[in-house]
This record gives C-alpha cells, structure tokens and sequence, in this order.
C-alpha cells in the first residue's frame, strides 16, 4: 500500500500533467503486476464491489476516535470527504503493514459477504495498521467515490510510457468487459495477441467545440450531421452476438432489447458508433423519455412499446472483422450507407442523415433549426479523416446551438467536494410565482474560484436556516441559468426538470424582482419540451 | 457564582477590579497583550504591558508604544487584581495571562500552542476557576504529526527541488511561522534567502538573542541567478506574484494547520502544503483544558460552536465568547459555522 499512497500524495500535491504522468509511469515500472492491474481498474473506473455501507463507517470512526457521532458528521460537512474525515480523525495508528494494494484490496473484497462483526473487526485491523495517506486510500477504495485528478487518458499515456507500447493500442487494450479477476496484467497489457475478447469496443472518437466554423476552409472538406441529444453507443455484431457499450464503456445490451436482433441482421465483424435515440417514427423523442429507459436494467413491455429506442448510426469501426479507423471517414460512410440500405425495412437501425449545404452560412441557417429536428446543434467532420482514439483537435468539432437561459435567484446553498470542499458551490434557484419563489432547478458549475470565494463569504453572513449541510440564504443575488432542455417533471415542485443546468454569469446588475417567471419556464416548456 | 473577573465589553476583554482590558480591539488607557499578532496587539492605546521577550516586536509593528513589561511568572498588582504572565508557545514572548480578583481565578490563553517546539518558550499549563480558550484547529481531525516528521518532509522536498534544479519558495506569516520553519531548516542544503518582512523580524529575534539559521535579506540588487538551490522564506501574499516569478523554476510550499484538509491545500495556489501550526490540534485543545482544572469555559476564535458543544456535553461550564480576534490564519479559515 505504501507505493499507491505515495503515488496517490504525488499526483495530489501537482496539477502538472507531465508530473502527473511521470509519477505513474515510474509506478508502473516498480510496482507488482497484482498492483499495477488494480491501479489500471482502479483508475479506469473498475473498482472492488462496496464491502461496507458509509452509515456503518461513520459510526465506527466516531467510536475509534471517541468523539459523538454528531461531531464526525459536523467535522465531515467541513472537510467535505468521507474517507478523508475518516482518516484524519482516528487515532495514530498502533502498527505498521508493508502489505500491498491487492492484500488491501483482497482484504475488503473478502468482507463484502460477511456478518458485521467480522467487517468491523476486520476495517478496524485496518485502519490500526495504515497511516493517513494509506488510510484515506483504503476508505476511498471502502467508499467506491475513487476520484484523484487522474484521467484514463493520463494514466493510459503512463502506461505507455512505462511499457513502450503506442498509446492508442493500449487505449484499445483497456476497454470493454475485463476486471481484475478475469485477466492478468500479462494478458490485459503485454500478451502479444491478446485472447481475443469479442465484445471489446474501440476507443470513442470525441470532437471538440467549435464557435465558429468559417475558419474551417472550404465546406466541401467537411460532412454535417445533427448533434443528437441521446446515448452514443457503440454496437458489436461479433461471433453471432450483440454487444452495446456507452461512451462510459458501460455494457447496455439487456437495456435495448429491440435491438439484440442485430445479432442477426447484421454480418459477423461489423461495428457501429452512433447515437441511441427513443423514436416516435419520424424523429426522436426528448431524452427525458429515453432515460426511463436507462435507469432500468431490465425494460417492461409498456414502456418498450412507449418509447422504442433506434441506433442512429453514423460511422462504421469494423467491416468482416477488419479494423477500418485508418480508413477516410467518406470512405467509412459509404460503406455504412451501403451496409444499412442492405438491411431488413423495418431495422432498428438508421444512418444519421447528412445535412448537405451549399456553403457555411446555409449550414449555419440548418443549425438554427436543430431544435426543431429534435437535435442539440450540428456535428462537422472531415471527410478525410480516420476515426481518432479520444478528443483529438482538428477533424471532428461540434457546434452547439446557444443554450436556453433563464435569469433565477439564489435560494439555498451548500458547501461542494472535495477540491471545493468549504466553498458554498452548490446552489439552488428558484424563479417567481406570483409572490412566491418556487425553486426549479440545482446548478454547481459555470462560476470562477474568485466568484465561489466572493459567494461563499456572502452565504456565511446571510444565512437564514440550517438545513444539515444546506443553508438558506437571503434572496439577493440572481444568476443567469443556461441549460440544454427542458422536461416536464411531476417529482419536481416546480412540475419541470432542465437538462445540464450551469450559472452562465453572476447578474449583480439584476435585483431579485428582475428574475424570470415559472409562467416563463412554462412557455419555453411547450416551445422546447 | 463570584463576580465576574473579566467582562466582555466591545473594546474588549475588561477587568474591573484592575481597570484594564486584555488584547482589546479598541484603543483604552491600559491593554495587557498575550502577543504580537496583529488581531491581538492593535495600535492606539496609552499603556501597554507585555512580556520583556514580547516587547521588541510590539515597537517593531506598532512603533514607538507606551508601556512597561514583565518576566514570565512573575506577580504585578493593577488595582484590585493581581496579574502574571505565563508561556503559551505560540510565538516567542507570547503569554497567557492569569487575573487574580478577590480569589477567583481567570486565565486568557490568547493563542497557544502545546507541543514543545525547542524554540518559543514552551507552554505552561496553569490552574485557574475560568479558562479563556482559543479554538482555532477545535476539530477532531486537526492532529499534528510531531514537528521533526514535519522537519523532515520540508528538508526533503528542498533538497528533492535543488537536485531537480528548482528554487523552493515556502510561505509562511511573517512573525511566528517564518522563524519557526527557519529553526527546523537544514542549512546544509543551499542558501536560504529571505523576504524583507520576515528578515525585519528575524532581526527584532536575532537582537534579543534567538537562534537562526544564516539568511540573506533578498534586494533588488541580490543576484538572483547566483542562489541555485535556494530555499526562500517569505509571506504568504507572494504567491503567484511577479517578485516570486522571478526567482525561475520554483516549487512552491505552504506551512499552515490548514494544510490538514485536502480542500484547502488544493485551493491553495501552492504546490506542497506543510501541516504546521503555532496553535494547538484537537487533542492539544482538550488536554491543555484539562490541566487548567477549570469548570468555566469561554471559547473564542475557530470552530467555537462545535468545540463548545461538545466541551458541554464533557461536563464542562462551556460558552462561546465573541471576541473580534481574527487569528494570522484567519484568512485559510474554512467555514467556522458561525453566521456572523
């Protein structure tokens, strides 16, 4: 454990990248394989099943470090950690354990299907045999929140440093279904030809935003598509199965059952990227509709037939189990435009149709109209391009239409996590009705440092009721809301829910009577919903 | 319950028997000061009283004050009150200070600290009715490593930046910290360069005879490029400024309690965060209340709704004073869970 806890204190005292990555690769040229595969779970988002629930946690670090547990949870809201109030408050440790991250590991992945005694005894042991650093690892691995300012790309550039392998295949290596149970750090990274596992996924190609694209040079380089608002999905056709993987590399396939009949309809070897979409026929239907249908994993019959969900494919990654990503995108396309118009009429799958436009300005008019197309704005891609492994600068670029916005006021606050823990970062806003403040949405995002700190010192003076961890505050400042949609919403008080809410400014020339309307909300609802 | 043998009044803390006030915040006729920090030696008043080793930095911030001062342990009469002045290891010549009024008796800690740091005179717990108490660290996830671990990490993380080819810059308060992480340097590695407000308080020190370590006030004219190696002492207000630029490729580090909380170190625009203090960790707090033998609490300055909470709940007599001490750390203070 020490090597991981001196890896996690070296990356957690550097916002350097390039120290970053250095102090993983020299970690991954010294540690054990065992350590070095969990490391590579760990930070690709793989992590040890919770053994422990954080109610149990909290109640044994009260009673390890002697204090009521209302002073854990009062020292918790101020240090804004778990794991890290855990560690600090216990207790110097009475021994000392040279053992590794997988004893550590294997230890708590050991417990998950004990009594509670023995996990009490057993998370106890731990803690009296790790310092700090260790211990603030060991609970976050407890807690499952394992989050350190360390990407999958940064740690993937690591890996290649420390092996020598092109990153881009290491990227290829690390995706899909593998855990540290099911592979080795042989096979996973160094293995030559690789058991082939035939669900694993490509690496995404991301694109970034653009403003404006004039600077792009002639149209005619470029393809449009829409910028669906849906799932980006990748589907495998491989060894008569169908596999569908998130862009979080998650595994989707028994949330779409309408589309397991790929296996079928679509050759051996083939693989999509494109966007999942409820469909009402014609176009697609808000998300909101198709996100019933991602929080369960299994689909009943009713809401199957409500919302029927289709790929809307615009690329092709794998034709006959060949690896076209070096090929040009128009080349790509072609043969998806082939390979779908080849397929049964009533097929769940669909290309993403081009926009064709004759010049900038008309494919500029196009955007404008995304929202009726059910689109979020419009992607752009070179027709030359291969199918890059992550966010690449250059060929891909997406162009957003302006968000809606809606100027609210502040009415709650509460402090946020980890590098703003003790800043109040978490807000709520509420818009007028009648005399009435109905709060309609939460935002925590879109202000700088220097605006947090400014509202954090304003919040301690103005506080009206403590709620636990939240704070009312006096009605005064208002924020321009920006967000992406807007849904109906029966759980909310307000009876509407805003898809990616973020304060675009901080309107200190507005008062809390210039804030808009719920009647306003409501309007932009039946425009937009 | 005996009258009162301090009262708060908004000058400050004001003993009748004695007419005085202890570290007032307004200017009166006659301030018995525990230190030299700013929040607790203001400017303006007609007399003050101090420690002899206290003195010196009081006329180096405040000029040339009116006063007298006084030995640790030793006894003065003010009125009707008997005084003395007791170690309190937050910073060279800081005190607590005992009130003695018809038998009962008061002790003010103003600030303190409890580990013996071999360089301030070290605290003295001292037995009285009615403990005064600061409570800046009043959690209990403040606990200091000893100060040699400290030593160590500081040490190496210099030495790590000169055999990298990087100049350290550790910031630290001027009066207190400064000197303290001076005293724990090892002057074996390279250079240590001072910024002008901590070298014009290690020569109020140097004068009336503390130990530390050879610097070099920097200037304009220092030739900057000639101290490869160097580690700098200076005030927290230059980070990310254009005179620390200038220094090159620097690593930057920071020496406060506050350095505890991950938060806090990460907001910090510095790149190493020391867990040191001139104020006593959560189980400092609790044993040195303990010694007093005090049943009477008042907390002032921190976390004082939780700690006097939780002193209640201990059997203690416990209240929060609300005083206007800001502390030199006041401005890392994360939220205190006071509203005012």
């Amino acid at each position: 454990m020490k090597g991981f806890a001196a890896l996690f204190l070296a990356i957690d005292q550097t916002t350097r990248t390039s120290v970053k990555v250095a102090a993983l690769a020299d970690y991954f040229n010294a540690a054990p394989d065992d350590d070095k595969l969990w490391t590579i779970a760990l930070f690709s988002g793989r992590r040890p099943k919770r053994a422990v629930t954080t109610t149990r946690l909290r109640d044994w670090a009260a009673e390890v470090a002697d204090i009521p547990l209302w002073l854990f949870e009062d020292s918790y809201s101020i240090v804004g950690d778990l794991a890290e109030t855990i560690a600090l408050v216990l207790p110097p440790a009475h021994h000392r354990s040279e053992s590794s991250l997988s004893h550590w590991i294997n230890v708590l992945r050991s417990i998950s299907d004990s009594n509670d005694e023995v996990r009490k005894t057993t998370v106890l042991a731990a803690w009296d045999r790790l310092d700090t650093t260790e211990r603030l690892v060991f609970n976050k691995l407890l807690t499952g929140g394992f989050r350190m300012g360390v990407s999958q790309k940064l740690m993937t550039r690591a890996l290649a440093q420390a092996t020598a392998k092109p990153e881009a295949e290491l990227a290829h290596r690390l995706m899909g279904d593998w855990s540290p149970d099911t592979t080795s750090f042989a096979s996973l990274i160094e293995a030559d030809d690789p058991a082939a596992d035939l669900s694993r996924p490509y690496p995404f190609c991301l694109a970034h935003g653009v403003d404006d694209p004039d600077s792009l040079g002639p149209l005619t380089d470029w393809q449009a598509e829409w910028k669906w608002d849906g799932i980006r999905a990748q589907v495998i056709a491989r060894g008569g199965a169908v596999h569908i993987w998130s862009r979080g590399e998650e595994l989707m396939t028994d949330r779409f059952p309408e589309l397991a009949r790929l296996a079928v309809d679509l050759p051996d070897g083939t693989v999509l990227d494109g966007e999942l979409v409820a469909w009402d026929g014609a176009s697609p239907l808000p998300f909101a509709i198709l996100q019933k249908r991602i929080t369960r994993k299994t689909v009943p019959k009713k809401l199957l037939a409500e919302a029927p969900v289709i790929l809307l494919a615009y690329d092709l990654l794998e034709s006959a189990g060949r690896d076209l990503r070096a090929a040009p995108l128009h080349q790509r396309r072609a043969m998806l435009d082939s390979l779908l118009a080849a397929g049964p009429q009533d097929s769940p799958l669909r290309p993403s149709p081009l926009i064709q436009s004759a010049n900038w300005d008309s494919l500029r008019h196009s955007r404008s109209q995304a929202r009726d197309m059910k689109a979020e704005g419009v992607m752009i891609k070179r027709l030359s391009s291969p199918y890059h492994v992550g966010r690449k600068r250059g060929d891909w670029w997406k162009w957003k239409l302006d968000p809606l916005t809606v100027d609210a006021v502040m009415i709650y606050a509460q402090a946020g996590h980890g590098r703003r823990a003790n800043l109040f970062t978490d807000f709520t806003f509420a818009v007028w009705q009648g005399n009435e403040l109905v709060p309609f949405t939460k935002a925590y995002s879109g202000l700088t440092d220097a605006e947090f700190t400014k509202i954090t010192q304003w919040v301690r003076r103005n506080t009206l009721q403590r709620f636990g961890p939240v704070r009312q505050v006096t009605p005064h400042h208002v924020f321009e809301i920006a967000f992406e949609g807007i849904q109906e919403s029966p759980r909310h008080k307000s009876g509407i829910a805003l898809r990616f809410p973020r304060m675009l400014r901080w309107r200190q020339d507005k008062t809390v009577d210039q804030a808009d309307t719920l009647d306003h909300l409501r309007e932009m609802l039946a425009q937009y919903g | 319950m005996p009258a009162p043998v301090l009262t708060l009044t908004d000058r400050g803390l004001y003993c009748a028997a004695g007419d005085f006030y202890v570290d007032p915040w307004r200017p009166v006729d006659r301030a018995l000061v525990t230190h030299g920090h700013a929040d607790h030696a203001r400017p303006g008043h007609r007399h003050y009283l101090c420690t002899d080793a206290c003195m010196p930095v009081m006329r180096h911030r405040l000029g040339n004050i009116t006063g007298e001062t006084i030995s640790y342990g030793e006894m003065r009469r003010i009125g009707d009150a008997q005084v003395s002045f007791h170690p309190a290891g937050h910073v060279p010549g800081s005190a607590q200070i005992r009130v003695e009024v018809a038998g009962e008796v008061w002790v003010v800690s103003g600030d303190y600290k409890t580990e013996a740091d071999g360089f301030c005179e070290t605290f003295q717990p001292v037995r009285c009715h009615t403990f005064i108490s600061e409570c800046t660290f009043g959690l209990p996830v403040f606990r200091w490593q000893p100060q040699a671990v400290v030593a160590k990490q500081i040490n190496q993380w210099w030495a790590t930046n000169k055999a990298e080819g990087r100049t350290s810059l550790l910031t630290a308060y001027s009066l207190g910290k400064a000197q303290r992480v001076l005293h724990l340097l090892d002057p074996t590695i390279g250079p240590i360069l001072t910024h002008a407000a901590v070298e014009n308080t290690n020569a109020v020190l140097r004068a009336q005879g503390l130990t530390l370590p050879d610097t070099t006030r920097i200037t304009p004219e220092l030739d900057r490029k000639a101290q490869s190696g160097a580690l700098i002492v200076a005030p927290p207000s230059v980070l990310g400024s254009t005179w620390a630029r200038r220094f090159g490729p620097l690593s930057t580090g920071f020496a406060s309690g506050w350095m505890q909380m991950r938060g806090v170190r990460r907001r910090r625009a510095a790149d190493r965060g020391f867990v040191i203090s001139d104020h006593a960790d959560w189980p400092g707090l609790l044993g040195a209340i303990r010694e007093t033998g005090a049943e009477n609490l008042f907390l002032t300055h921190g976390y004082t709704e939780i700690f006097t909470r939780h002193l209640r709940e201990q059997g203690y007599n416990a209240h929060i004073l609300a005083t206007e001490f800001g502390g030199e750390e006041a401005d890392d203070t994360p939220d205190t869970g006071e509203t005012a």
